[in-house]
Parts: C-alpha cells; structure tokens; sequence
C-alpha cells in the first residue's frame, strides 16, 4: 500500500515534496494551498486515510493513517499590512518566526497559546489553544478575519476575509478555528494585529489557591483590564506556592497607572517582574503545558473555579494547572480514559464544556476532543464532517468511538 | 404565485391555535408593515405574518410551517437594511417582537440571558444599575432587536474597540427549521465541540430562530473623552485615522462624516454645531481608567493636529459629550431632509484604503449625477456612503443601483468586503461572487443545508442563485 501511495504522491508533487517517515509512512509536504487540495484530492478518490502534521509539537502526529500532510513547507509569511494591523501567513509558519516577522514592523499578534514558541500558526488555530492574553484579547476565533481552507476531499475554500470588520457569507471561519482539522486541512490565515505595546510589565503574587482566586476576581471588580491574569499551580510554576501573574500592556503611562492601581487591590504582595525575566516567565509557563501527555481545558468562569479545581483536583490531579481571570482552566498531566470521562461528566453537569486538547491518539479516540454534546448538537456536528470531509479522509477523533 | 396563496390561507386556522387569532396577520395593509427593513429598494409584502408570543409558540408555529411546507422569514424591528428580514408573498414572517423579556442579568458572571425580541437599548439600560453595559450599539440601537442582531452579527461605532455581536454571544437556544431545539455554547462561551454559536452568530436567519440569548456584559468605562476634529480635506482625515490606529491607542469609537452629512446635519433640527465648511470632521471617542484616557487624549489629539486637524474640540462631561456625538447619531435622521429615501450602503475597505476609496466613491456619484454623503465607522474601514433619491423616479433609483454596484466593486479591488454589519440579505446578494469563489459559496450551501435541508428559513438570500440553486421568489427549487 505505502509503495503505491509514495509513487502517486511524487508524480502529483514530485520527489522533493514526498518522504518517508521512521515509521515508514509516506509523508507528503505540498507547497501550496492548491498542492494540498491534489493531495487530499486523491487520498479522498483512493480511500487513503490522512493525517495532518504541523511542527508535530503540540498534538502528536500519531493518527493512524495512510499518509501524513505535513503543513511545513507552508511556512510563508504571505503579507503584512502595518497600517491595516492584518498579516496573511501561511498555516505551516512557526509562530516565533511569524512573531519576529511581524515585530520588524511594530506589529504585534496578541496570541501567547501553550506549547514551545515554534508552534505552528494552524496548529493553534485549529485547537483553538489561546493562553494567558486571552484576557484582555480573547479566544483564538478573535484574532482570525479569514483563511483558505482544503476539504477532506481536497476542495480549497475561502472564509471571511483580509478586514477587520466582515459579514459577508456565513461565518465558516468559526468552524474551523478549534475544530481540530476534522473540517479541513487550514492552510492560509488572515490575523487580526494590534500595535507592539510600548510598555510591558509583569506582577506576579504568591500564596494560597483560594486567596490567589479571590484576589483575581477583584481585580476583575475593581474594573482592572490587565492583558493577561493567570493563577499557575505550584507545579507548573516550578514553585512552593501557588503564582497569579498579571501583565499589563500599553503606553507607559497607562501601565503604570494600572500597575499602582494593581498593587492596591486584592490584599496579596504583588511583585514586578524585572524586565528581562518577563519574556522568559510566559514562555516556561507556556512549555510546562508539555509537561506530560495529556492537556485539556474547561470553559469554566471566574466563580466556579474553586470548585473545578478541586474537581480536577480529585478526578485527576492538581498537576500543571493554569487558569485564566476572566475564566478557562487548563490542565497537563496523566490521565486514563476512565478518569477524562468522568470528569467530562462532572463538569458537564455544571455547563462546563471540556475539550481534550492534546493526548495520545488512543485516548483521543476514547474520548475524543469533545463529547457531552447537548442534544441535537452532535447530529449537526456529524452533518458538517459529512459536507467538509465527505469520504472520512481526515483522521481527526473529534468524538469518542472515531 | 396562486397555489402558493391559497396553501397560506389554509395555515391561517392551525396558526392561530397556536397564537391566538390576534397575532396572526393576514390583512393587505397590515402585511405592508412588513414589507420593507429600512432598505427602499427592496420592497415585498409577506403571505402572512405570525407574531407567537412565547419560546414554545415560536416551536410550535416553526412545527406548522415545517409540516405545511411553507417558507418562513424571522423578523425583529426590521430595521436590518438589506432585506435580509423582507419576505416573498409565498413564505410567512414570524415576528419576534412579542419575546421581548430580559430573563437574568448575572451581574457577578457578567452575562444576560434575554429573549430575540428584547430591544437592544434596553438591554444596556437594565445592566446600568450594575455598572455594566451590552456593547454592541447599531445606530438603530434604539429599535433593533438583539435576535436581529444575533442573525446579522450587528456592530456599531463602539465595536472598534469592543468587537461585533459575535464576539459577545456565549449561548444560544435555537430552534432549527423542522422545529427540533438544540442549546449551543456555554456560559463561559466555550463551545461544546466546534464552535456552532460562532457559525450560527451572522446567518442571516437561514440556520433557524435564536430564541434564548446568553450575551457577555462589559464593565463601564470610569473615564471617556470624546474629541471632534475637523479637516480640510478627507484624505487629511484619513491619514489621521491611520496615525491614531498605528500608534497602539485604540479608540471605543473612531467616526468620520464628510462635508455634505455634516452640512445635511447643521441644516436640520439635530444641528450639534459642527464646522459646516470643514470637508470632514473625525470623532473619537476614548474610554478607560482615568490616567489611562488622559495619556491616550493627549496622544490622539497631539496626532490629530500634526495630520492636519483645523480645530480639535474636547469634551470629557456627559452633556458636552452627548452634544458632540449628537450630529453623527442623528445623521440619518438628517438625510431625511433632503430626499424621501435613502440608499444606505455597507461596505469595507483596509483602513489604509480609505482616502482613495472615498474618492473613487465621489468619482461614481458625480458620474451618475447622484448625492452621495458619508458616514461610517473610520477606524475599522466600514464605510456607509449614502446615496438621497426618490423611488417613485425609476430613472433615478436604476442609477442609484447601477451606483451601489460601482461602489461595491471598488470596495473590493481595494481588498474589501461588500458589507461590514448590515449583512448580504436579498441587497448584496449578487455580489457574493465578487469575494467568493464557486467552492466557497458551494461550501456555505453545504453548510445551510446541515441547517436546513430544506432551504425553508430565509430563502433566497445570501447566496446567489447560481451558487445554491435555492428556492427563489415564485419558483421552484
């Protein structure tokens, strides 16, 4: 089988764009979004089950299949629009590189997700993995105008566009972006930018959970809008306590008046960071999401953290545990699939939703990325699969039992 | 047509069950209430209107309408402008402006769950008392509907900095066009599964009826300063809009109208005393803490002279604010002095575009002898350029169509979109094909049809015929 799928991939792209993996299987590395389409084209005509691989760091490519889609060799920055705050970039581009890219023209991308600074900007967008920004700046959805999708039977789709403010069409977008590729291979997007901010500053606070949980709600009350307000466990700070970290972007004088107001509030001793530790605070918080091999988020508001986190707490472990201000958990550890399950329950029945957001393809499979759909909700979810990816091309565990 | 109205009459029994007689309306000049949504170039009385009173009559009637076959059009105040909410004599409107309660304000959560007929205004006015505000505001903020609202993804002058409906809607109750109900999303607004609210949020109507609404609610603002400044020429405005964009502030509101609203506006009774000679005149509104707003005031106003700004006018107390906002508020309202209707246009352009778009858009006016004014939202490029006629000169109205099309054209070439809050409805409808190629507008049929098989919510609009082969007026599918 792998032999014939290797010869038909080199005559659609020729040898440069197909290898193998260590495993044998063959890899195909398209170039272009319309190569991608031949790709999934003919695996969709073939029956051949596909993969698709970003930088392979975030989510193991680990899907049985009969051929992998490595986005990698879509790693252009395609344009970058300075006095539009919109960059076009391609889905394979590391983000470091896209950030670097965008900061040469005092651009800025207000996305900080989990995982090692190389990620993949269509592995992000696909998971829908936002981090500690998502405070001030929001989900992952926000930040995306449009992107040119290619449908499991290698059909390339376009969706919203390159400005800022879009109704045009129905808002397919929203289906791809945290829909795991199980509609779509995404190989183009349009990002929404913001100007670098001038200045950048981070407190943290150290204590008990549940002081560090009501000092984050009134910082929220007191009508403070700091960029990020993250509460990190012990273990995913790689200290004795619990951490709440606040980072406060803009002009100078604005972070720092939020920054006095800051210190005031909460009755916690927040402390700056100096400024040199601050980039490298977010980015080992960020990594420790790879900590182990399972992560998954609960939508869960600032009120009903207490409770989700010892629920996470006795269903799981407290583990690498991160929670945003304005709400969303997310945990990494080990897990069965007798306990995700069973949390998924738990939660549910307080409505909040838990996506799986990374795991090794046996627990996906068993769990799938979601599940405790409302009623009516998995039929439409079926129906959608079946109009982007008509023959199951994509192997993507999107429910329990793929 | 006839077969069409007689199977309409014979619903007309089984839906007043389900409603009571009173609110189901099949007489000529009842049904003429219901023929426009503020566009007047799209004018269609619809078969019947039904107007249920409760989430489980909305059921029961979309049930009715399912099992008779009969296409339906979901309507709040109709204040859309795109004939989005305008419905063909062979297909029923349902009113929604009966569900109108406000069923919790959850001011610790910071959300409200409202029914589709609740007036978008007063929604902000009950999280008041809480210090919290619903921030998309329409300019018909004061009649729109938030169903509507939901369906067309409505902005407003405050979404610059705030974001459209979309990104303020964490949960739906929908009841999908065979009448079967499904919850999406969830308090925290992270959805079970794909994101379904994100996709519902901006269907035009077509995916079935929102009849239970769970939206965010924003704090507000402790400090706001809104400026005025007037210019010399557009493109002057516009490289000032690009400067304040580029320099990191981001206004709650960034608002330009050109010479011939503002002169339209001074001349009518909301004169709010803007420099009648100036060829555009910028507001922009900040909002913030109060070290914040002061920083950033300072900043914008410095840019706005240095881009050339004639004058620059702050005002940081209500009243003075409500003043300076009062000619941009009232601009529509205005026009209404100088012609029975107005063609009002939606389109997007890059920011960067705008002075050469504004032109071009100038150009096409003068070309087909039309008055063209502009009000729009400038920091996010959503122009609306206003066309003043007449509809009862067809003459005229064809050059104002002929006009819409050049404008939308060039709002395209520029890297733009054909509507930015207003939606496609029946208007813009022809000029999908203009941003989407056939297998996108393919793949948006596929997803209507995950929906709505039939094709009975909403027909005819958004997509382009060619493209759906949907169900159109007096035709067949």
């Amino acid at each position: 089988m792998s032999d014939a799928v290797l010869t038909r991939l080199r005559a659609l792209l020729g040898s440069a764009g197909v290898e193998r993996e260590a495993d044998g299987l063959p890899r195909a590395t398209p170039d272009s979004s319309e190569a991608v389409a031949q790709v999934c084209h003919v695996a969709s005509e073939e029956g051949w089950r596909v993969r698709v691989e970003g930088q392979g760091t975030w989510l193991v490519p680990d899907a049985p299949a009969d051929l992998a889609l490595s986005t990698r060799a879509l790693e252009r920055v395609v344009e970058v629009s300075p006095a539009d705050l919109v960059a076009t970039v391609q889905a394979g581009a590391p983000l470091d590189e896209v950030r670097r890219r965008l900061a040469d023209h005092g651009m800025w991308l207000a996305l900080d997700p989990p995982g090692r600074p190389d990620r993949s900007v269509g592995s992000i967008l696909a998971t829908a993995t936002a981090g500690p920004l998502r405070h001030a700046f929001g989900a992952v959805r926000d930040h995306v105008l449009g992107c040119a999708v290619v449908t499991g039977d290698g059909r390339l789709v376009r969706a919203g566009g390159r400005v800022v403010k879009n109704v045009a069409g129905y808002d397919v977008t929203k289906l791809h972006v945290g829909g795991f590729g199980g509609f779509g291979v995404i190989t183009e997007v349009h990002l929404r930018l913001r100007a670098l901010p001038r200045a950048d500053v981070t407190l943290t606070a150290r204590g008990p959970r549940d002081r560090l949980t009501a000092a984050a709600r009134a910082v929220s009350e007191a009508g403070l809008t700091p960029s990020a307000l993250e509460l990190f466990s012990p273990a995913l700070a790689a200290e004795a306590e619990w951490v709440l970290a606040a980072r406060i972007t803009g002009t100078d004088a604005a972070v720092e008046g939020e920054a006095n107001r800051l210190s005031a509030i909460g009755g916690i001793p927040w402390q700056p960071l100096p400024a040199d530790r601050s980039a490298s605070f977010w980015g080992v918080a960020a990594r420790a999401a790879l900590g182990g091999p399972v992560t998954l988020r609960l939508g869960v508001l600032p009120d009903g953290l207490d409770e989700t986190l010892d629920l996470v707490a006795h269903d799981l472990d407290e583990g690498l545990v991160s929670a945003g201000g304005s709400g969303g958990l997310r945990w990494t550890g080990i897990a069965t699939a007798e306990r995700l399950r069973s949390l998924r329950r738990s939660t549910a029945a307080r409505e909040i939703p838990m996506t799986l957001e990374r795991a090794p393809w046996e627990l996906r499979r068993e769990v799938g990325h979601f599940g405790a759909y409302r009623e009516g909700v998995g039929m439409l979810v079926g129906k959608l699969r079946e109009a982007f990816d008509p023959k199951g091309t994509l192997q993507v565990a999107l429910e329990a039992g793929t | 047509m006839r077969g069409y109205l007689t199977d309409m009459r014979s619903i007309i029994p089984r839906l007043e069950t389900i409603t009571g007689p009173r609110w189901v309306r099949h007489r000529t000049a009842e049904l003429a209430t219901y023929a426009m949504d503020g566009l007047p170039t799209r004018e269609s009385a619809p078969g019947l209107v039904v107007m249920p009173g409760s989430r489980a009559e909305v059921i029961a009637v979309v049930r009715e309408l399912h099992r008779a076959g009969v296409p339906w059009v979901a309507r709040g105040a109709g204040t859309g402008l795109s004939g989005g909410a305008v419905a063909d004599p062979s297909a029923v409107v349902i009113a929604l402006t009966r569900l109108h309660r406000i069923l919790a304000i959850d001011p610790v959560r910071r959300r409200a769950v409202v029914e589709p007929g609740v007036v978008n205004a007063r929604l902000s006015e009950a999280a008041l008392p809480f210090g919290l505000a619903y921030a998309p505001d329409p300019s018909s903020q004061a009649a729109c509907t938030l169903g509507g609202n939901v369906a067309e993804n409505a902005g407003g002058p405050h979404c610059l900095k705030y974001g459209v409906t979309a990104n303020h809607i964490t949960a739906l109750e929908v009841v999908l066009p065979d009448g079967t109900t499904t919850r999406l999303g969830s308090p925290a607004g992270e959805p079970w599964g794909p994101d379904l609210v994100g996709l519902f949020v901006g269907s035009e109507g077509m995916f079935g009826i929102a009849v239970e609404i769970t939206t965010r609610l924003v704090p507000l603002p402790r400090a706001i300063r809104t400026s005025l400044a007037d210019f010399a020429s557009i493109r002057a405005a516009s490289e000032a809009v690009s400067a304040i964009i580029a320099s990191g502030v981001v206004p709650a509101a960034l608002e330009m109208m050109d010479q011939a609203c503002v002169q339209a506006v001074e001349a009518s009774i909301y004169a709010a005393g803007y420099p009648t000679d100036a060829a555009a005149v910028l507001l922009v509104e900040l909002d913030g803490t109060a070290e914040g707003v002061a920083g950033d005031a300072t900043l914008v106003e410095s840019l706005l002279l240095t881009h050339g700004a004639r004058t620059v006018l702050g005002a940081s107390t209500p009243a003075e604010r409500a003043r300076l906002w009062q000619g941009r508020k009232k601009a529509f309202g205005a026009m209404g002095r100088i012609a029975p209707d107005l063609a009002v246009q939606d389109a997007v352009v890059p920011r960067s575009a705008l002075p050469d778009v504004l032109d071009e858009v100038g150009a096409i006016g003068a070309r087909h002898h039309l008055f063209v004014s502009n009000v729009f939202h400038a920091g996010d490029g959503n122009l609306h350029p206003n066309i003043s006629f007449d509809r009862r000169d067809h003459a005229l109205a064809e050059r104002v169509h002929v006009a819409s099309g050049e404008i939308m054209a060039a709002c395209v070439d520029a890297g733009g979109s054909i509507t930015g809050e207003h939606g496609v409805g029946s208007d813009k409808r022809d000029y999908m094909p203009l941003i989407f190629d056939a297998a996108s507008l393919d793949a948006m049929c596929a997803v209507r049809r995950v929906f709505d098989p039939l094709g009975r919510a909403n027909p005819g609009k958004v997509l382009p015929v060619s493209a759906c082969r949907e169900w159109i007026a007096g035709g067949v599918r």
